[in-house]
């Protein structure tokens, strides 16, 4: 049986018809996307009005998320922006060190078991004038039970002294660039670097593995994709254990699961030889809302963390040349034997000198294995120059920017990290389009909050924190915007065909939207209310989830 | 007593898996513990393997070897829970890994302590390798972080001369010259139980070894540091001395790291030095042993 809906507007990202007034879908596929007579000709249909004063568009494609965000939010939120939960509560930003701590007493008050750790995340001194967090601080929440706040970079955590002392670190004497001392000889609390936080942040309820979801955190997560328009989501580093994926394969399987969950295979732990056969066998033991088959590579670290690897003139404040990750001889071997194989690989790049050993490697690979619509894809790359996305293009790459990073931490960058000239020029939308890289934007979920619209906004405004236009040149339009997070995301993941716009054929995902991002002015695109979605033709009203 | 930790660091090719062969190999009982990080195959030698148990290999004369990929730690906690316990960890950093950031991590971890950082320059490309496009400064990082440098494939160069001069300029650490990653483990190892310099052919006249009572109480701490200065250049001193209570401590020292601990009443008392038989100064040692002595005991 047809159902045909009618919309106020229906924008398809198809050329040909770009504006239509009804969507026909069976069996979820969309058999036609026109007007009511135009659909009639398929046959008996019934009429479902009930989006006729809403705005449908393409599900939205997020091409770079971690669907750990949904375990996440099992921990206390100390973020300094307003963010929704998956359940539609939104906790207010908190602007004070004890804001923080109030936040986390009212968590602490909750837990009965006297024993359990009290975890919480997202907390962000940058917008506090870089205000320090004690463990004494800490310690005024609770003395016994061990308490660990990840900072929102992800690069340093503060502790109290119980977390410590479990760990073994509440001790005179430890020498660790990383851990820094008070007067008293025994560390503050605050722990930098992986390195300092890992042998931790365990005692304090965070996973080890912090790539990890768990089965309510993937159940969370599709719900914060429906709240945000989202119908094909990626988690871009999973180690799909024999443990995790049949865990996914059942939560995506639940005929009430939402989305459509892209996870790409972390490269590190087994050898190029073992991931390429991994990923042959799960690519056969994927299904319509579980895509597997695709490899993640890491190059190098963070901006904000001083950890990317860079180019000359290197940092801004004269930091130390960041870390790799990965050897040219394994990112290599990866890339031949994909390419070889017809595997799909993106490669995590924050540095331009992590891009260039990319660009030099895929070039290097190429000609031994002349792969044809390979779509590799960079992720991040956020420093890329002019000259590199002109390498991209020749060497049939793809890119996902990472739009989101502007807002958040754009001004970080202008003072500190790579001054005004390459902030500026920093995820160069502009840039990737004009020379022809197929291009996505993301928000790297859990590191910032999902939502697809926002991410849109970032491209098109390029607005900072603190309210500057930063990188004028590099603004995307709105059509562009709604592009890359539709069919761009989709090309980016090979599902172009499937997904990204409304037309015959093709999944019937939809974002349903009160506003049309097209007639808002672009300063307000984040502002577009989200019904809900229809994902594979089943309809999700966030009110009800 | 906290399970002692080697890092093996260097970058790509420069033989870290070779050595680690050569120190199963001559393991001589110790129940050695590697842990690998590498993409490719898993690198111990064939004939030395036993039984191969998922992650864990067993390796002839009580040694295993298991693969990391980014949780060292859970891997190390692993370990600490093998019965029987290893006696001593080797770990083979990953060619872009900084071994000192590696060291940290160790020292944090309950139960560990690091014994020092090796770290493997190929005679061969270590100056190719210091100006590579990508790497050059991370191999550079590698060698000043090194407590005992290990030039490897000297048998490789015409002109080993200039090729160590130029390492030497990257590093405060002790050079030592190899070929096929053959170094005695006593060099290498703390917990090895024996002092003799199995191992290479030249061994006997590349480095000296020299025992030196230890009966009349000492201070540990002045001890080990002064088996780690500059002065006297060794490459690695331990043994067990007592102070003026007769509380015994183990001395520790690899190149310039010089650590002490409390050991057993019953350890048995006495230093070994060993060190390159062309910089070993046999009377400096000497005297230096003796400032440490605590004369009013």
């Amino acid at each position: 049986m047809i159902t045909i809906y009618s919309a106020r507007k229906i924008i398809t990202m198809n050329p040909a018809r770009p504006e239509v007034t009804h969507v026909a879908v069976r069996d979820g596929i969309i058999v036609g996307a026109g007007s009511i007579k135009e659909l009639e000709g398929f046959g008996d249909y019934s009429l479902d009005e009930r989006f006729a004063d809403k705005v449908l568009m393409p599900g939205f494609v997020e091409g770079h998320a971690h669907t750990m965000e949904g375990s996440l939010w099992s921990h206390t939120y100390c973020g300094w922006f307003d963010r929704t939960d998956p359940n539609g509560k939104v906790w207010s930003g908190v602007k004070t060190i004890d804001g923080v701590l109030e936040r986390l007493r009212e968590a602490e008050a909750n837990i009965t078991d006297p024993d359990a750790p009290l975890p919480g995340w997202q907390l962000d001194p940058i917008y506090m004038d870089n205000a320090k967090v004690t463990r004494q601080q800490l310690d005024t929440v609770s003395e016994t039970r061990p308490i660990g706040v990840m900072h929102a970079s992800g690069h340093i955590m503060n502790f109290n002294s119980k977390a410590l002392e479990m760990a073994g670190l509440l001790k005179p004497g430890i020498n660790h660039p990383g851990i820094p001392l008070g007067a008293d000889g025994l560390p503050t609390g605050e722990l930098r670097g992986p390195d300092a936080y890992l042998p931790v942040a365990p005692y304090t309820g965070f996973s080890r593995d912090a790539l990890s979801v768990d089965e309510d955190g993937l159940r969370a997560f599709g719900k914060l994709c429906v709240r945000t328009g989202t119908t094909t989501i990626t988690d871009l580093a999973a180690r799909l254990t024999e443990n995790a994926v049949p865990m996914m394969l059942r939560v995506t399987g639940d005929p009430k699961y939402p989305a459509r969950v892209v996870p790409l295979r972390f490269f590190l732990g087994v050898t190029p030889e073992e991931l390429i056969d991994h990923v042959t066998e799960l690519a056969d033991q994927s299904t319509d809302r579980l895509r597997m088959g695709k490899i993640k590579v890491v190059a190098d670290g963070s901006i904000q963390g001083f950890s990317a690897r860079m180019r000359a003139p290197g940092y801004y404040n004269g930091a130390e040349n960041g870390l790799w990750y990965i050897t040219p001889d394994h990112m290599a071997e990866i890339y031949e034997k994909a390419l070889a194989s017809g595997i799909h690989v993106h490669t995590h790049t924050n540095g331009d000198q992590a891009t260039e050993l990319v660009l030099d490697t895929m070039e290097a690979a190429l000609r031994k294995h002349p792969g044809f619509d390979h779509r590799f894809t960079i992720q991040h790359c956020q420093l890329a120059d002019a000259a590199q996305f002109r390498r991209m293009a020749k060497l049939g790459m793809c890119v996902n920017l990472f739009a989101n990073h502007h807002f958040y931490w754009g001004d970080e960058h202008y003072n500190l990290t790579v001054g005004p000239e390459r902030a500026e020029r920093m995820n160069a939308c502009r840039t990737a389009l004009d020379s022809g890289v197929p291009m996505a934007i993301h928000s790297d979920a859990p590191v910032t909050p999902l939502g697809p619209l926002f991410t849109a906004w970032c491209a098109v405004n390029r607005i900072t924190a603190s309210g500057r236009t930063q990188g004028e040149y590099e603004k995307i339009t709105v059509g562009e915007a709604l592009y890359a997070i539709t069919l761009g995301a989709a090309y980016t993941l090979h599902l172009d065909g499937e997904v990204g716009s409304i037309e015959a054929g093709k999944k019937a995902d939809f974002a349903v939207l009160e506003d049309d991002p097209t007639e808002m002015a672009p300063d307000a695109l984040k502002d577009v209310g989200v019904w809900g979605t229809v994902q594979g033709g089943r309809i999700f009203a966030a009110a009800d989830l | 007593m906290s399970l002692p930790v080697t890092i093996i660091g260097g970058y790509l090719g420069a033989g870290k898996t070779t050595l680690v062969n050569h120190l199963l190999r001559h393991a001589n009982g110790l129940r050695i513990a590697v842990l690998v990080n590498e993409f490719g195959t898993l690198p111990i030698d064939a004939d030395l393997i036993e039984a191969e148990d998922g992650q864990m290999i067993s390796i002839a004369g009580g040694c295993v070897c298991c693969a990391y990929g980014d949780d060292m730690a859970a891997a190390m906690m692993d370990l600490l829970a093998l019965d029987p316990r290893p006696d001593h960890v080797v770990l083979e950093a990953s060619g872009v890994a900084l071994p000192a950031s590696i060291a940290g991590t160790v020292s944090l971890l309950q139960g560990f302590s690091v014994d020092g950082i090796v770290v493997l320059a190929d005679a061969e490309t270590a100056q190719k390798n210091a100006n590579h496009k990508f790497m050059g400064d991370t191999v550079t990082r590698q060698l000043s972080q090194a407590d005992l440098v290990v030039l490897n494939k000297t048998d490789l160069v015409q002109d080993l001369g200039a090729v160590t001069g130029f390492v030497a300029t990257q590093t405060q650490a002790t050079v030592i010259r190899a070929t096929q990653g053959q170094v005695p483990p006593t060099v290498l190892l703390q917990s090895f139980p024996d002092t003799t310099l199995s191992g290479p052919a030249h061994a006997a006249s590349y480095y000296r070894t020299l025992a030196l009572p230890a009966d009349p109480p000492m201070d540990p701490q002045t001890v080990a540091k002064a088996l780690a200065g500059a002065d006297l250049n060794l490459l690695r001193a331990k043994g067990f001395v007592q102070d003026a209570s007769g509380q015994r401590y183990a001395i520790q020292c690899v190149a310039r790291r010089a650590a002490y601990e409390k050991a057993a009443p019953d350890a048995p008392l006495g230093l070994v030095a060993i060190g390159l038989s062309d910089t070993f100064d046999e009377p400096k040692i000497r005297a230096a042993l003796i400032t440490a002595t605590l004369i009013d005991a």
